[in-house]
């Protein structure tokens, strides 16, 4: 396969000015990667900062409750910050420091992804600026405070749908603006090569602890691993090191919003066709014109009309399956994982147990599955009880 | 050879850009064959897009008030239809490449060779890419127009040895706008152009007064003028014809 592409996905569709700077990023991340020192630094910040490896957790009771499978939760909502947004932070913010950059620029949608920027450009030192949608802001209150708190600049983006994709629109032309100090800590598995490949390295440890985890615990491995996915990162880390076992399967849970068949969804591979958007030829929820779709979840995190090329090829090629996960299904999901297990997981996330729950049938007491519980849901609390009709506010 | 060249061959070039369909497909034609009689060399036709990465806020809003006129890509090709029917003045397009996949390549730019468009930019398709369009627009005639920046070093010398039409040199960081001072050496980027290869080159991003056209113009082929005439239209709408028509004759008379 050429480099940087998954099939015909991938590439690198971005302005002029941003052209060199992508190369360099490129080969500095293979001099990164090739370098013991570096990878030492990132396993010392991973296990003494993070806190990894994240727990593999037998979900006994839902296990039970359900009467499918052994279900396994892997849990990197106990991650320092919160979400597995921070493997890939502390790994970009590592690469920006050895290219000589004072400033890191990002996306946020829930605001997961800038909070562990601004954690991580605290820790290094840095300038921090984040572009947020001017609707996530409002739903996501309580994050833009947090970024604040770690000494970061929020923006909020008032352009286009004032949602994620907006938010991502805003990071790249501030990075034309100001190329030469600055570093753009893409968030997920998008975006022109080598960010959908760096990130994707970066998450991956996710499946390397878990695939390692399940074998010592078990003695063999999972029937599925399940996983939300937005841009698609949690899931990219927890399928990567699964891909090459055959026998499991790698299930994508998409946001399917108010249902598939309204156009308020962000379902991108159960309703999206190929194109090019964000640096990268991908699949994409779009019109008949070629316009980005506005997109819709509860969930601000799955909120984006588009999805890593690496997912788009796992789909071609039938290695992943996906399968849309409604609004109400989520929040469902939400409140049953808190009363069964005692664990408030991220809306995102909640999109991956409900799935559990759909698919649990599917499955005998023999087989195992692991769900990736990406994020903590302190955040959406608020914002669930007011969808149950709560009057409630940060 | 397109009718790009005829665009440079009677001294500097001056090039107004504005969005189809802002503020609506009518006035877009009027406005073509106002900025064409007022003396400009070659007109950008922007297709508008929902997400426009390289555009700064003002040509951003003239994207939104053409999508919100309807306007799709057959909109586009029906104003440059009414305008050939008056002007024979080199047309290019402006436009993402999301639109043009989607339209299918083999049809998008047939509609462009049989309606007389001369040249396609696409912003978010950089040199290392140009394969994606390469084949059809040889195909059918229309140049594939590339851009050089103020980040592209030896990138430069690279580019312009294959670019056709002409060469567009990004003056400026950052996306599209009107800027008070320019301050990349221009001119070094035009020597390194021209170290390899004679293709035109033309100047744009940032500039809007008659002094900065000037000095672009000295240094180039030919200036490059977006978001000033935008701002124009997205004040006065269907009554800014008059204005821009008048702002392009200056603009001209600068550069001459």
């Amino acid at each position: 396969m050429k480099k940087g592409r998954y099939g015909c996905f991938g590439g690198q569709y971005i302005p002029e000015t941003l052209m060199n700077e992508v190369h360099r990023l490129e080969r500095v991340y293979e001099e990164a990667k090739n370098d013991p020192a570096f990878q030492q630094e990132l396993d010392r910040l991973n296990r003494e900062y993070t806190g990894r490896p994240s727990l593999l957790y037998y979900a006994e009771k839902m296990t039970k409750d359900l009467g499918g499978p052994k279900i396994y939760l892997k849990r990197e909502d106990l991650n320092h910050t919160g979400s597995h947004k921070i493997n890939n932070v502390l790994g970009q913010a590592l690469l920006a420091k050895r290219m000589g950059k004072t400033r890191l620029i990002a996306e946020t949608g829930a605001g997961q992804h800038g909070v562990a920027t601004a954690t991580a450009a605290a820790l290094f030192g840095m300038e921090c600026e984040i572009f947020m949608g001017k609707e996530d802001t409002k739903r996501q209150a309580l994050n833009v405070y947090r970024m604040e708190l770690l000494g970061a600049k929020v923006h909020a983006v008032t352009s286009g749908t004032q949602t994620l994709k907006d938010a991502v629109n805003e990071t790249f032309r501030e990075w034309t603006r100001r190329v030469e100090d600055t570093h753009y800590v893409l968030g997920t598995v998008m975006g022109p090569h080598p960010f959908p490949e760096m990130v994707r390295d970066f998450q991956s440890i996710i499946s390397r602890e878990a695939r390692a985890q399940i074998l010592e615990k078990e003695g063999r491995l999972p029937s599925a691993v399940l996983a939300c996915v937005g841009g698609g990162s949690n899931a990219m880390g927890m399928f990567y090191h699964f891909i090459p076992d055959a026998g499991v399967r790698l299930i994508g849970c998409e946001a399917g919003g108010k249902g598939v068949d309204t156009p308020l969804h962000a379902a991108t591979i159960t309703k999206g066709t190929t194109g090019v958007f964000h640096g990268m030829k991908s699949i994409f929820c779009q019109d008949e014109m070629g316009q980005i779709a506005p997109v819709y979840s509860i969930s601000a995190g799955l909120d984006y009309p588009g999805i890593g090329p690496e997912h788009a090829y796992l789909h071609e090629t039938g290695r992943a399956e996906y399968v849309p996960i409604t609004d109400d299904e989520a929040v469902d999901a939400f409140e049953y994982l808190a009363k069964t297990e005692g664990i408030i997981c991220a809306i995102e996330s909640a999109h991956a147990v409900a799935q559990m729950k759909k698919m649990a049938k599917e499955f005998s007491k023999e087989d195992i599955v692991i769900i990736c519980i990406s994020g903590r849901g302190d955040k959406d609390v608020a914002a669930i009880a007011r969808y149950k009709g709560v009057e409630l506010y940060e | 050879m397109s009718k790009i060249h005829n665009a440079f061959a009677k001294g500097k070039a001056f090039i107004p850009f504005l969005t189809a369909g802002d503020p609506d497909a009518l006035t877009t034609v009027a406005l073509i064959l106002a900025m064409a009689e007022a003396g400009a060399d070659l007109i950008e036709i922007g297709i508008p897009f929902s997400d426009p990465m390289a555009e700064g806020p003002v040509i951003q809003e003239a994207n939104i008030r053409a999508l919100n006129a309807k306007t799709t890509t057959e909109t586009v090709f029906s104003i440059v239809e009414e305008v050939r029917k008056q002007s024979q003045i080199p047309l290019i397009f402006l436009t993402y490449l999301n639109p043009v996949l989607s339209y299918g390549k083999d049809r998008f730019f047939a509609r462009c060779q049989a309606l007389g468009v001369d040249g396609i930019l696409v912003p978010d398709l950089p040199f290392e890419e140009r394969d994606e369009l390469l084949e059809e627009t040889k195909r059918y005639g229309v140049d594939l127009i590339y851009m050089v920046a103020p980040t592209s070093d030896d990138r430069i010398a690279h580019i312009a040895k294959e670019a056709t039409g002409f060469l567009y040199v990004v003056s400026s960081l950052g996306v599209t706008g009107v800027r008070s001072e320019i301050t990349t050496d221009v001119g070094s980027m035009v020597k390194k152009i021209r170290a390899v290869s004679d293709v035109p080159t033309a100047i744009g991003f940032g500039i809007s007064t008659p002094k900065q056209a000037q000095d672009m113009a000295k240094v180039s082929d030919g200036a490059i003028v977006g978001s000033a005439i935008v701002r124009m239209i997205g004040e006065k709408g269907k009554d800014a014809i008059a204005d821009v028509a008048s702002y392009v004759c200056t603009m001209k008379d600068a550069i001459r």
